[in-house]
């Protein structure tokens, strides 16, 4: 093993929000290996109480940039839970085709923008559009895509506008949709060329077992409630999230830490992969297969490869839910809203794993009591003990400071944290 | 970073100059500069106009040297103003990206509670945490120019960005959303049975939400001579309660100078 090893990493750099990397080996002996977030936390779960429960979708999805689509989803559906609303079939179709579309949006700019530097020994994409331009151009076309599609069902590619409780303000036109079917055909094409190019790549070689932790497919991949579900064989109710994140405050974070059976657990694309790999769809299943990516995979790294999974995944079943609504006559987008006391809580899968929004409201329908429970905020405590494997093994293995400083920003990276999201 | 193919981009038979750019954020959801990554169609223009050489949620490499600084987010701790200043040193220009730099956007609700502690207790329990009232970046140091919006609208910013390339003025516009939004056709929401704030807040935005049949929350601030006064009078007309036009008003912190926005909550 080396000696001495020192890696400090502030504010990690492509990634949503603020995060350091700090790690010390003396005399081959790992003395510190730490994951620090010490992101600004903005208050959203004070900032809610005692408004009117409209507000909490379009306040609530400007907790991430990068998901609001998923955290309004999340907060309509919570509400909906708490009011008893059950939405129709097509604002279901619709929900799931929008949220389809901020997964391509999200995995897409994190694998080509963030993540492909890395592979390709640049700092950044910038320089890649020079040298490989190829490659940006189809990874602008499938982000470009995605978000002209999430445009044309919620209004806007972020802080989405038709969205709201009940269901939609405003459809989308047949004929738009019919155009984007033909566009997401086409896609496929480019997504294949992406998922060649990572072919050729080498991800690091590292595993540390873990649970994962996912929404529960029954009839397809899952994407909107239901149950959740463990690789350690738990299983409850979306409305017991509590139990499943168990939240915890740690010294060295402004995000709140999750457990569940282990120290930790995982959630995000390689956890739903690992959990419910049966219902993706065939053609997806053998690009996963040419990765190795067999279910469970304890390599951390592979989460790039399952949200390149997914959004091949997420584009099959978009074409199938845009050729389901052409065929259906479309009705009345908005139910009327009845608000009143009660508790609801929304489970979704969003890029980075399961989100939890959790609402009280008064017989008024007044808000008093908000949580928030956010992917990355799961996924930190699995990222600190996978560093601290990951220091360890590397640089028993002869690994150098840069080595090691690269493979940790890597490692991080792999999960696509949303820090400021997590901190929220 | 290199773009070698506008170096010899020309405005006019002249050499176009491109100004070293930097991104940085503060407390925010950083969707703002995620909007400027959001112009896939037009992005690789946008950037030849351009030399990035800070801007970390997307590049590895940094750079203090840079004339132009486009800033997201607001002020919540003491270590945010620090840095800010060092930015606003190192800047010739300083632009407010978005509503949290420019009024506090959303983050500023907080401030609407008196105590900062309850706040805190809300969140943490007894955990100790570090924050402060949160301020619009104008409140630490002096902002050159703001571009409105929560988000920002890419074109708009596209625009500004070429203007200030070029050396052309930028006008923003002064005259309410509602001009956009019957520029548009639109339905009026008050006909829809919506709440909208279109007739007081700043245009720029095309009429965004309200052509997706929502309301206006006023995220791009007041327009010029905005009367809040009146506006809290038609909407009562139009049956709404004064608690759905006030949660309207303070969501972004754009309208905070108004005296009807001033009274606090109960905590």
């Amino acid at each position: 093993m080396k000696k001495t090893i020192n890696v400090n990493v502030k504010h990690l750099t492509r990634v949503e929000g603020h995060g350091n990397i700090n790690i010390k080996i003396r005399n081959g002996k790992l003395l510190e290996a730490q994951w620090e977030v010490i992101e600004t936390p903005r208050f959203f779960e004070a900032m809610l109480v005692g408004r009117n429960w409209d507000n909490a979708p379009w306040i609530t999805g400007r907790i991430c940039g990068i998901c609001s689509i998923g955290h309004t989803l999340a907060s309509i559906r919570a509400v909906e839970n708490a009011f008893k609303i059950v939405p129709d079939e097509q604002t279901r179709k619709l929900r799931i085709l929008l949220k389809h579309m901020e997964t391509l949006q999200s995995h897409s700019l994190h694998l080509c923008f963030l993540v492909l530097p890395d592979l390709m020994n640049a700092g950044s994409v910038f320089p890649l559009i020079d040298s490989h331009k190829d490659v940006v151009v189809h990874a602008a076309k499938i982000k470009g895509l995605a978000n002209d599609l999430c445009d044309c069902i919620g209004g806007r590619r972020l802080h989405p506008t038709r969205t709201v409780v009940g269901g939609f303000t405003k459809l989308p036109a047949k004929e738009e949709l019919a155009a984007f079917g033909e566009r997401l055909k086409n896609i496929v094409k480019d997504l294949m060329v992406v998922a060649d190019l990572f072919t050729g790549f080498k991800l690091p070689d590292f595993t540390r077992e873990t649970e994962f932790v996912s929404l529960k497919g029954t009839a397809g991949y899952p994407f909107i409630g239901g149950d959740v579900v463990s690789s350690d064989g738990i299983q409850m109710r979306e409305q017991d999230y509590k139990k499943l994140t168990n939240e915890y405050i740690v010294k060295q974070s402004t995000a709140k830490w999750c457990r569940l059976s282990r120290e930790s657990f995982a959630v995000g694309a390689l956890a739903r992969l690992n959990n419910n790999f049966e219902f993706l769809h065939p053609v997806v299943k053998d690009i996963a297969g040419r990765f190795g990516l067999i279910p469970v995979n304890h390599n951390p790294f592979m989460n790039n490869i399952a949200q390149l999974v997914e959004s091949v995944h997420v584009v099959m079943d978009s074409i199938t839910l845009i050729d389901e609504l052409l065929s259906s006559k479309f009705t009345e987008p908005r139910q009327e809203v009845k608000p009143g006391s009660g508790v609801g809580v929304g489970a979704v899968e969003v890029p980075r794993g399961i989100l939890y929004h959790s609402y009280e409201f008064d017989d008024k329908g007044k808000i008093v009591k908000c949580d928030c429970v956010i992917p990355t905020g799961q996924n930190h405590a699995n990222i600190q003990h996978d560093l601290e494997a990951l220091a360890e093994e590397f640089a028993d293995r002869g690994k150098d400071d840069k080595e090691i400083e690269l493979l940790a920003s890597m490692l991080v990276r792999a999960y696509d944290p949303c820090i400021s999201c997590s901190v929220h | 970073m290199k773009a070698k193919e506008s170096e010899s981009k020309t405005y006019l038979g002249i050499p176009l100059y491109r100004p070293k750019v930097a991104f940085f954020e503060f407390s925010s959801c950083e969707g703002c500069q995620l909007q400027i990554i959001n112009n896939e169609n037009t992005l690789l223009d946008f950037l030849s106009l351009v030399e990035v050489v800070n801007f970390r949620e997307a590049m590895t490499e940094k750079s203090d040297d840079y004339e132009i600084a486009f800033v997201e987010g607001s002020i919540t701790r003491n270590d945010e103003a620090e840095r800010l200043k060092k930015i606003r040193k190192n800047a010739k220009i300083l632009v407010a990206l978005g509503s949290c730099a420019c009024f506090g956007g959303v983050n500023q609700l907080k401030n609407r509670f008196n105590n900062i502690e309850w706040v805190k207790k809300q969140v943490y329990g007894k955990h100790p945490i570090d924050t402060a009232p949160v301020r619009a970046l104008e409140e630490v140091v002096n902002v050159d120019l703001r571009i409105y919006g929560c988000p920002i609208k890419k074109e708009e910013v596209e625009k500004i960005v070429l203007h200030v390339v070029l050396g052309k003025s930028i006008d923003i516009p002064k005259y309410p959303v509602c001009m956009e939004c019957k520029a548009n056709e639109n339905i009026c929401l008050f006909d829809l049975g919506e709440p909208c704030l279109g007739p007081i807040t700043r245009a720029g935005c095309d009429s965004w939400c309200p052509n997706n049949n929502a309301g206006c929350w006023g995220c791009r601030g007041p327009a010029e001579d905005a009367n809040v006064g009146y506006m809290k009078k038609i909407m009562k007309e139009k049956g709404f309660s004064e608690k759905t036009i006030l949660e309207r008003l303070d969501c972004f912190g754009g309208f905070a100078q108004f005296p009807e926005l001033k009274k606090k909550g109960k905590h």
